[in-house]
């Protein structure tokens, strides 16, 4: 071992001890405070300094959605899997396994109906942490059972979005998503029933370029990405520096592509409110302390 | 003078025999050289055929993206009459990427909406490269609007890199304006055919290729990303671009066999490039034949059909 080592190695455990453990705190990604992960989950995965919406998991979306346990899960229904028998170094069927294993979660959507302050809903959650929420064959299916069953149960369908866009392994089949998704859209438009687009950090691509853009009502949480193509994409193209807060929720606010920006303490309360008025359901005025 | 691509060399140094023996040819009557022509000539044409008969995915990308192929405007310029230009999105501006108007198809009424990606330095400029931005996209709606309300065919030309990734893009919201116009062409109560001249490129491309009939030239691509911007992500190196284009299955025999586009249209020997004459009559003939098929429809049925057509898109593997 030479001096060298010797000399540094100090320094690097040193730096190491200041790491977190995994399970109990949790650095805000945003402003970096530490924080304990119990607290950071009773405040909705909210930063308590900087006001920074953290990612959510899609267990996390339902239940601060949902009534408590008035949800159901719903059966997506099968689709074609690696049509493409695509591999890159890596093979698609092996990273399908791996990002299953991980997020515990069957594709990048998943489904349920239930009450939100009383008024049923069917809720469609995209899973980032599933292949970062990105749209195949399989996400297609799922939204337009999200869509089917909001038209048979004659409930308002809310979708939380969040992904990088179309999935590449999945090739032109995934391309598909974007008019199958928007068809079934339509279907909702024409029989009246709500459609609410909730955006959520991030949302791009063809997800954003189809049915994410099409809702009656646009909700966006705070300082949310959302856009078609991705920041690195724009900036390697025009060779500009990208203007402050560029397509952020407040951003899209300013520039007539949402209704809402909501903070996730509101969201609940704005869904309900919502949902009544669209519903048309008389509501007794009473005033809630 | 011709544009040879990389793989096309050994067809190029033939030509260029074939070209200087012409040359000789003509000052002199020797019987040789003439028989010599000849040769080369079939020499070079059965290469070129054998080239273009097992062309890789990556030799289509190039072929596709030939700057001698026919564009939009080649194929409007040939085969619409009394063609008139409309302009703008009634909203912002107008974009150059899309051309779109009136015209006459085989003596009947249609809306054409084309992409034009340019063929020179200049033309390119001028239509950003085939990139369009939303008030392009918004644009197109209005014009399919138009051909609902008058009742008149949509024929859409597709070449397009893919939608404009711009500041000014993302400003006046190129997704909402994409995800508008597969809204509109679902709507559209008229026949919409599509056809990918060249490049079908995402977002950018299906925004106007949600059609009845979506035709591909026999060497066109459509491709959910790009394959550079594919191996740059996928591979964390952008040189792996071919390797990207044969996983994407982004070739129109590729698509067909997934059944995601309705007809290959063939091209004339060496590309499209090569004759391109013989490439817009091709395209025309489909276009034809589909309207034709189309157009025997009621309206409501051709919605509720196209519909249908997406819906069943990859289902059949699994059923």
């Amino acid at each position: 071992m030479s001096w060298l080592t010797e000399f540094v190695r100090p320094k690097i455990q040193g730096f190491l001890k200041k790491e977190v453990p995994d399970n109990v705190w949790k650095n805000c990604d945003s402003c970096g405070q530490m924080l304990l992960i119990k607290d950071l989950e009773k405040n909705l995965n909210i930063c308590p300094h900087c006001n920074h919406h953290m990612r959510a998991s899609v267990t996390q979306r339902f239940d601060w959605t949902f009534d408590p346990n008035s949800y159901t899960r719903l059966d997506l229904p099968k689709a074609p899997v690696d049509p493409l028998q695509f591999k890159d170094k890596k093979k698609y069927a092996d990273r399908l396994k791996e990002n299953k294993t991980k997020s515990q979660l069957d594709e990048s959507i998943v489904v349920a109906h239930g009450t939100i302050e009383g008024q049923k809903a069917v809720v469609a959650v995209m899973a980032f942490e599933f292949m970062a929420g990105t749209m195949g064959a399989a996400f297609g299916e799922g939204f337009i059972a999200a869509a089917r069953l909001a038209l048979a149960q004659q409930t308002p369908l809310i979708v939380y979005t969040a992904s990088g866009g179309a999935r590449m392994q999945e090739g032109m089949l995934s391309l598909m998503q974007m008019p199958r998704t928007v068809i079934a859209v339509e279907m909702l438009k024409e029989a009246g029933i709500p459609y609410i687009v909730v955006f959520t950090d991030p949302t791009t691509g063809g997800v954003t370029a189809s049915f994410a853009m099409l809702g009656d009502i646009h909700i966006a949480e705070p300082n949310a990405l959302i856009g078609f193509a991705g920041p690195r994409v724009i900036e390697n193209t025009v060779h500009e520096k990208l203007p402050e807060g560029f397509q952020r929720s407040e951003y899209l606010l300013e520039h007539g592509m949402v209704d809402i920006v909501a903070s996730r303490k509101e969201l609940r309360p704005t869904l309900a409110k919502i949902l009544r008025l669209l519903s048309n359901t008389a509501q007794p005025s009473e005033k809630v302390a | 003078m011709r544009q040879f691509l990389d793989f096309e060399k050994s067809v190029a140094e033939l030509e260029t025999k074939i070209f200087e023996l012409q040359h000789v040819e003509q000052s002199s009557d020797d019987m040789n050289i003439s028989e010599e022509l000849k040769q080369l000539v079939e020499k070079a044409d059965k290469q070129l055929i054998a080239l273009y008969a097992k062309l890789t995915p990556w030799q289509k990308v190039q072929v596709a993206r030939h700057a001698q192929r026919p564009h939009a405007l080649d194929y409007v310029n040939a085969f619409i009459e009394d063609f008139t230009a409309l302009a703008g999105d009634r909203l912002f501006g107008e974009d150059h990427a899309i051309i779109g108007g009136i015209g006459r198809f085989n003596g009947q009424t249609v809306v054409v909406i084309g992409i034009e990606r340019g063929s020179d330095l200049d033309t390119r400029l001028e239509h950003n490269f085939g990139m369009a931005r939303p008030e392009g996209y918004r644009k197109a709606q209005r014009l399919m609007q138009l051909a609902s309300q008058f009742n008149v065919p949509v024929i859409t030309l597709v070449d397009t890199p893919g939608a404009w990734p711009g500041i000014d893009a993302e400003e006046r919201g190129q997704a909402e304006a994409i995800a508008k116009s597969i809204q509109t062409c679902l709507r559209t109560t008229v026949p919409i055919v599509t056809v990918i001249i060249g490049e079908g490129g995402s977002g950018g491309a299906i925004a106007l290729a949600t059609a009845d009939k979506i035709l591909m030239l026999e060497h066109s691509i459509y491709s959910v990303i790009s394959p550079e911007a594919c191996s740059s992500i996928l591979w964390r190196d952008a040189s792996q671009a071919a390797q990207a284009a044969g996983a994407l299955c982004l070739t129109a025999q590729d698509l067909l066999k997934f059944k995601l586009i309705d007809q290959i249209i063939e091209e004339p020997m060496g590309g499209a490039q090569r004759d391109p004459e013989a490439a817009v009559a091709s395209v025309k003939k489909a276009i034809q034949e589909s309207l034709d098929e189309l157009q025997a429809i009621p309206a409501q049925i051709l919605q509720a059909k196209r519909r249908d057509k997406f819906l069943a898109m990859g289902r059949q593997e699994v059923e």
